[in-house]
């Protein structure tokens, strides 16, 4: 192999570790904000991911029916619909379900459990049980390749711009709106925050919605790397948890940091290994390295 | 000894005789063979409920990995009766006549030394037990050594499962991969595919699950059962009182694994044959589920809980094949939110204040002190 | 239609007096048709759920769970063949009926699933299974209860049993041929085998590795295994990258599949640059892939729906009519429309509803009607058949480009790749 084309390989595969570091990073997101910051167990963040892979397949279909003109330019709006979508099953499903058990953390899981095997039927009777394919923008297919052998893929690309904008959108409400700063509040001391006015069910209920809205955006975004089918969400669900936890989860730096090195890892490995094994491998580092700091990477300060 | 009888209290009792009576009476008497069947397939899960009693409604630890147990006890008697099935007459057309059809595909020419001691029953058995209680002790020593709890221990209990059934998945030369080791016939010479080793392996399932639940009883009743409980909702209290509290979760921990992998190998028996989709992290919680609806204070209850989602599931997918997914969520969300303490709750809420009013007696149990525990 | 043996005894009651005269008659002309009736004492002797005017089966796939995706084409499939029977008048005269359940992409529920139909139902043959792992969980049943299971996926082969009908192709039906043509026809010398980690892909790509080294005196510069589930497959086309194969030889299943081809495109190998032949990816497949990310791969299949015959045409359109002009027909969908055909050809051919004579009498059916062309059972409950070349296209259908000569043997355990 010629240096060059190791140079290329090089790139690539640095390219392929920060892809699924944002792929993993936007997987955990939303979850991070609704487990890590409000402590539910949310087994359905699959299926909230699944509404959004079926809205862009919804948008791509009416487009090509009814504007096909419009074709190159629908995929950033369906991605802000499949916000509005997974944010409003989101808030529906805080109000029926998640806010009678917020003094019972684990039934949440319990209950969010029910609620994934109710929404994947539902997929199923609504689109029908085998995969679909949403039509893509020509834009985002195939490689961008600033040179010879050199093929950077556009969807990973796209993934990683929208990581970053989401990640920037977060941090800023997280950290400079009255938003924030009443989730911030809640997490630390629900009591006292109720006590100086803070509305904590409102708040509770907006913080899950954005939570289910961001991870309807990852499932969008992820109709241009995987499967859009009834039960393609169960292909994250595990990996979302294991980012999140492994992070710290009360962190949102935490959270990166954690995508970060799973990420990293796992796609090394499967260099030099084969994909089994590098799998099996990424996972005893991450049980390892949680025996030795219980409490993930970042630990909250939080006296509990 | 009349002590003990008088803590084993009379109500206990009475629930277990109760449950003996149905499933060692009622049960075989009115189902027919394949269904008797089903029913022994359900209460081998229901050892698993049994233990998550005592490790999450007892231990306050809640573990998502406990198909891990479940499927390894079920291994190893699975790997002892197709070493059984896998004589080399009944396999001389393989490459290798005398090892298990899979390792054949594999182009394994000589057994593994893994399954060396699983051509004796004895060692098999001793295994059934002890590998899944082996790896319960460590992880348990490692984890709760360094206080881990809460969901992070459920989420690492997780990650063990996904682990293990990569690696199951991955090494089928030695495992039987993601077909699981099947075609199993034979244990010592007696057929167990038969009606007739259907109705022992049945009676010899619910014997164990009565033996499980009083020794389980006992332990509540005992010193180790209250301290278990303190530690639950005071955990710091109890450590400064003296105790050892790792040590106390590690032994409750080995115990639910102990009782999972006896009702994964019982169910090895019953269905004849062992699968990795046992030990993934959906089976996992499928058990912790079955635990909950029964009502995650109550062994009997738990028994029920198994019983009641499996028949659940059983009859909604026969009779509405398109509906029983809808049916099933409806089940554990309306659990979940009407009966936070599953059918135990609506039993000693409901059920025993209206039979105790009805003979007049004061409505004062055990099951009521134990089961209104400080929410974690 | 087959015709009964004149000495076939013919017991006479009041109630199918009527039919048995009529038969009589028919009898006489050499002419027997569907008012034949034969008494359902003398075509059932093993207590299975056929009366007078119907015969049960059963269906057993996955409508939920993981699986559903892949079996819901075989479930449509067997109903539209067991819809035509009926309307066709049944088997032996008799509706057919079924009876659903589903496996739910559970091993040990499939297991249930089957006794269920077999103990408790006594249906008298099943329809049924996908996965190889589902197979193998129900084979010991069908075994043991002695019941007839018609198996529809291409499979790994190593299996033969009296009480199963392998309808889809064995290993090395599928993957042979092809080599050879990817060697003859393409001059491909390197291979690069990639698989979902379980025992198909695994003993495919075994039998693969043997051909292409042993046989066909080429190399194979990568063999690689991904868990089931896997979304992430960058890392590997890098390593294929390196490897530079002539040809990728894929058997990725389930969801991987969608992200293998979608993430093989965007990483710049696509059809003009890389020969890709893969034994895993249908038109059912291709629905959820998207046609643009597979244009121009090769895949090595014994039926496609563009096959231009008759009765494909025929069974298309029937197809289309019954589940609508956007369904599409895969490989296994058309192989489990085979299944209830074989079956009531082998009943009558056997003039019995009985599983030992149903199972005798399977070796040496043809099926004319077969939307593949025509296929023939062969003595060890597999079919003969054709190995086929096609083409993806844009629009998730594929052009054959190339067709074996003749029908090939099934050989489940064959000498010199094991």
């Amino acid at each position: 192999m010629s240096p060059s084309e190791l140079f290329n390989i090089v790139i690539m595969q640095g390219f392929a570790g920060f892809s699924l570091f944002s792929v993993l990073l936007l997987m955990g997101l939303g979850l991070a904000i609704i487990f890590g910051q409000m402590g539910v167990i949310n087994m359905a963040h699959g299926e909230f991911m699944t509404i959004g892979a079926y809205t862009i397949y919804l948008a791509s279909h009416l487009s090509e029916t009814f504007a096909p003109g419009l074709m190159p330019y629908y995929f950033p709006p369906a991605i802000l619909l499949a916000f509005i979508a997974a944010f409003a099953v989101g808030w529906l499903a805080e109000w029926l379900l998640i806010r009678h058990l917020y003094k019972r953390p684990l039934d949440t899981l319990l209950a969010t459990w029910g609620l994934s095997l109710g929404m994947q039927q539902v997929f199923r009777s609504t689109f029908g049980p085998k995969e679909v394919s949403p039509t893509l923008p020509d834009w985002l297919l195939g490689s961008w390749s600033p040179m010879a052998g050199l093929d950077i893929p556009i969807n990973g690309l796209f993934v990683m711009a929208l990581t970053l904008v989401v990640c920037a959108v977060v941090f800023l409400a997280m950290f400079r709106s009255r938003w924030g700063l009443r989730v911030r509040a809640t997490v630390a001391n629900r009591a006292m925050a109720n006590a100086t006015g803070i509305d904590t069910r409102r708040t509770d209920r907006i913080t899950y919605a954005i939570g289910c809205g961001i991870a309807g955006m990852a499932g969008a975004a992820f109709t241009t790397i995987g499967s859009t089918g009834p039960t393609s969400g169960s292909l994250y669900i595990v990996d979302a948890f294991l980012v999140v936890t492994f992070g710290g989860a009360a962190s949102l730096l935490g959270t990166i940091a954690s995508a970060f090195s799973i990420s990293q890892v796992q796609s090394i490995a499967e260099f030099f290994l084969t994909g089994s094994m590098a799998k099996v491998l990424t996972l005893s580092l991450i049980l390892l390295i949680l025996m030795m700091r219980p409490q993930g990477l970042f630990a909250s300060k939080v006296r509990r | 000894m009349n002590k003990i009888f008088e803590q084993f209290g009379t109500h206990r009792h009475a629930a277990l005789i109760l449950l003996m009576l149905l499933l060692a009476v009622v049960l075989p008497l009115g189902l027919d063979i394949f269904r008797l069947n089903l029913i022994g397939k359900y209460l081998s899960y229901s050892f698993v409920a049994v233990g998550l009693v005592m490790l999450w409604g007892y231990g306050g630890i809640l573990s998502l990995g406990q198909g891990v147990y479940f499927g390894l006890g079920g291994y190893c008697m699975a790997m002892f009766l197709k070493l059984e099935a896998s004589d080399p007459v009944s396999t001389k057309i393989q490459t290798t006549p005398g090892i298990p059809d899979f390792m054949d595909w594999n182009q394994i020419t000589a057994l593994p030394l893994l399954w060396q001691p699983f051509r004796h029953l004895p060692l098999a058995l001793l295994a059934v037990v002890l590998v899944p209680g082996l790896l319960a002790f460590v992880l348990g020593v490692a984890m709760f050594k360094r206080r881990v709890s809460g969901v992070y221990f459920a989420i690492m209990t997780q990650a063990v499962a996904l682990i293990l059934s990569v690696l199951i998945i991955g090494q089928q030369g030695y495992t039987g991969g993601v077909n699981g080791i099947t075609d199993l016939k034979t244990l010592l010479g007696w057929d167990i595919r038969t009606d007739r080793a259907h109705y022992i392996l049945y009676f010899v399932n619910v014997a164990l699950l009565g033996l499980v639940i009083l020794g389980c009883q006992w332990i509540q009743q005992s010193k180790l059962g209250t301290l278990l409980l303190a530690m639950r909702d005071k955990e710091d209290r109890v450590r400064f009182s003296g105790y050892d509290v790792a040590s106390f979760r590690t032994f409750v921990f080995c115990l639910a694994a102990a009782l999972a992998a006896i009702g994964g190998a019982m169910f090895t028996l019953q269905v004849g044959f062992m699968s990795p989709s046992f030990v993934g992290i959906v089976p996992s919680i499928e058990l912790v589920i079955f635990t909950a609806i029964g009502g995650r204070m109550s062994l009997i209850g738990a028994v029920y809980g198994t019983l009641l989602v499996n028949l659940g599931k059983t009859y909604f997918s026969e009779s509405f094949p398109d509906l029983w997914l809808f049916l099933m969520a409806a089940l554990f969300i309306g659990v979940v939110m009407a009966f936070p303490d599953g059918l135990a709750g609506i039993y000693s809420a409901r059920i025993r204040p209206w039979l105790l009013n009805r003979r007049g007696i004061q409505a004062a149990s055990s099951v009521t002190q134990a089961g209104n525990p400080a929410r974690p | 239609m087959q015709s009964k043996s004149p000495d076939q005894a013919r017991k006479f009651s009041a109630r199918t007096l009527l039919c048995s005269a009529l038969s009589l008659v028919l009898l006489a002309s050499a002419q027997p048709g569907f008012a034949d009736v034969p008494p359902t004492a003398k075509v059932n002797t093993t207590g299975l759920a056929v009366a007078d005017t119907e015969v049960t089966v059963g269906q057993l796939h996955s409508a939920t769970g993981t699986m559903a995706i892949s079996e819901t084409g075989s479930i449509q499939a067997e109903q539209l063949a067991i819809d035509q029977i009926n309307a066709m008048g049944g088997v032996l005269g008799r509706k057919v009926k079924v009876i659903k359940e589903d496996g739910a992409s559970d091993w040990p529920t499939f297991a249930e699933k089957s006794k269920k139909l077999l103990v408790n139902d006594h249906v008298a043959a099943v329809f049924g299974c996908w996965t190889s792992a589902s197979r193998k969980a129900v084979l010991p049943i069908f075994e043991k209860e002695n019941g007839m299971l018609y198996y529809p996926t291409f499979y790994e082969g190593l299996e033969q049993s009296k009480n199963v009908v392998y309808t889809g192709q064995e290993a090395t039906q599928q993957i042979l041929w092809s080599l050879d043509w990817a060697k003859n026809e393409k001059k491909a010398k390197s291979f690069f085998l990639i698989g979902s980690d379980y025992i198909w892909p695994r003993t495919s790509m075994k039998i693969a590795r043997k051909h292409i080294e042993n046989f066909q005196k080429g190399k194979v510069v990568g063999e690689e295994y991904y868990p089931l589930g896997n979304t992430n497959f960058n890392s590997l086309i890098n390593k294929i990258k390196i490897a530079k194969p002539d040809v990728i030889f894929a058997a990725v299943v389930g969801g991987s599949n969608v992200a293998f081809y979608k993430q093989l495109k965007a990483a710049g190998i696509t059809a003009d640059k890389q020969m890709l032949l893969t034994l895993s990816v249908t038109e059912d497949e291709a629905l959820g892939i998207g046609g643009e990310n597979l244009a121009g791969f090769y895949s090595s299949m014994k039926y496609f729906e563009s096959l231009t015959n008759d009765n494909n045409k025929k069974f298309v359109a029937a197809f289309k009519a019954k589940y609508g002009p956007k369904s599409v027909i895969g490989d296994v969908t058309q192989a489990a429309y085979l299944g209830p055909w074989i079956w009531k050809a082998a009943v009558e051919k056997a003039g019995s509803f009985d599983v030992d004579k149903v199972a005798a009498a399977t070796p040496g059916i043809e099926v004319k009607i077969a939307p593949e062309g025509y296929v023939k059972v062969h003595q060890n409950h597999h079919l003969w058949s054709k190995a086929r070349i096609g083409m993806a296209q844009a629009d998730g259908q594929f052009k054959v480009v190339a067709e074996s000569p003749e029908l090939i043997e099934p050989n489940p355990f064959p000498k010199g790749y094991q």
